[in-house]
């Protein structure tokens, strides 16, 4: 005999469907950086945990002097991460670019598929690290002239979202909150505005959070709102268990992702019992 | 052979006239390991390496991939 309580254990997964980005599709969801980790040991083991696919990296000049002996690229394997290169640090349009063909010329040298794509970074001052509009917009033009993939970092302004996007962007990825700040996502109704915006007729647009992310629980709140996936670094680095919060992450981003596909109930002002009145025994207050 | 005055990342440097970005690369230790590189802000595939030869006033950048986010 079978009974309603009978149950076969879950099938797959629900709600781990693929991201399509840069002519590719990925089964994570979360782009990790690499960097401000305390060891490169503890970088691997994060990234591991993570569960990411692609992380970013930044160009840099090499040590001539006092060059340690050590250097990134041997302790992430090539094989199974994409690099997604940075242009961290540029103040314009024109040094983003340099800095975008440098990171492509040696990610050519690795074989490694990251060498199409690049994550600009045009920034407006060193304080905020928030990104110039206008020289974030030039770089993605030119880039995508040269054949690039534009992943374009910018802040949340819905306006300026949609004319990067314009500008060729593969993706647009909005920043939560100031890089490494910590403060989850900020202004969420400008999150969904550019959610909205970008997505208008081309639902498939792929719109990243970058930047701000300070806990697992500000990954969940970008993915539910309906964000594609997440980007951060400082929240595993600078973690006092980098590793263990890199799963934290990996679970936050799937719960998200899940949350969002599933529909959230409506907000309502008062309470509605999850227990039915009809048949308690209770006295009950006004009936 | 005379010398010419190059920056090397941001550096003087004095190398010998004929240098090519391949031999500088190479006398830097550099050589097989992932780098790039840039003459006067314009970026030299690596395939261009051996044949470019370094002038008096070049401004080299050699760059490699480090964390970042």
């Amino acid at each position: 005999m079978t009974s309603a309580k009978t149950s076969s254990p879950p099938a797959a997964e629900p709600g781990l469907d693929p991201l399509a980005l840069a002519g590719r599709t990925w089964n994570s969801r979360l782009i990790v950086g690499t960097g401000k980790y305390e060891s490169y040991e503890t970088m691997q083991q994060a990234l591991d945990a993570s569960g990411a696919e692609v992380v970013t990296v930044a160009v840099r000049r090499e040590r001539l002097i006092n060059k340690e002996g050590r250097s990134l690229l041997e302790f992430i394997d090539t094989d199974r991460y994409t690099i997604l290169p940075n242009t961290a640090g540029c103040f314009s349009a024109e040094d983003a670019v340099r800095v975008a063909r440098l990171g492509r010329e040696i990610l050519e040298q690795l074989n490694n598929p990251g060498a199409g794509w690049v994550k600009v970074e045009v920034l407006h001052d060193k304080k905020t690290l928030l990104p110039d509009p206008v020289g974030t917009i030039e770089a993605t033009k030119e880039l995508v002239a040269d054949g690039f993939k534009v992943l374009a970092y910018t802040s949340d302004d819905p306006a300026s979202a949609v004319k990067i996007k314009e500008a060729g962007a593969t993706s647009v990825m909005p920043a939560g909150s100031p890089i490494g700040s910590g403060q989850g996502v900020l202004n969420r109704n400008n999150i969904l505005l550019c959610l909205e915006l970008l997505k208008e007729g081309d639902a498939a647009y792929p719109v990243i959070v970058d930047a701000g992310v300070g806990s697992a629980s500000d990954v969940s709140v970008a993915m539910e709102i309906g964000a594609d996936g997440v980007l951060l670094n400082t929240a595993i680095a600078h973690a006092k268990d980098p590793v263990m919060m890199a799963h934290a992450m990996r679970h936050a981003c799937i719960a998200g992702r899940q949350s969002y596909l599933a529909g959230r109930i409506p907000k309502r002002l008062y309470a509605t019992a999850s227990s039915p009145w009809e048949g308690a025994i209770s006295y009950i207050p006004g009936e | 052979m005379p010398e010419i005055r190059i920056t090397v990342n941001g550096e003087p440097q004095e190398v010998e006239q004929g240098t090519t970005l391949a031999a500088l690369i190479e006398r830097l230790g550099l050589a097989g390991q992932p780098c790039a590189a840039e003459v006067n802000k314009a970026l030299v595939p690596k395939r261009d390496h051996p044949s470019r030869e370094l002038a008096e006033g070049d401004t080299v950048e050699l760059v490699t991939l480090v964390g970042g986010g």
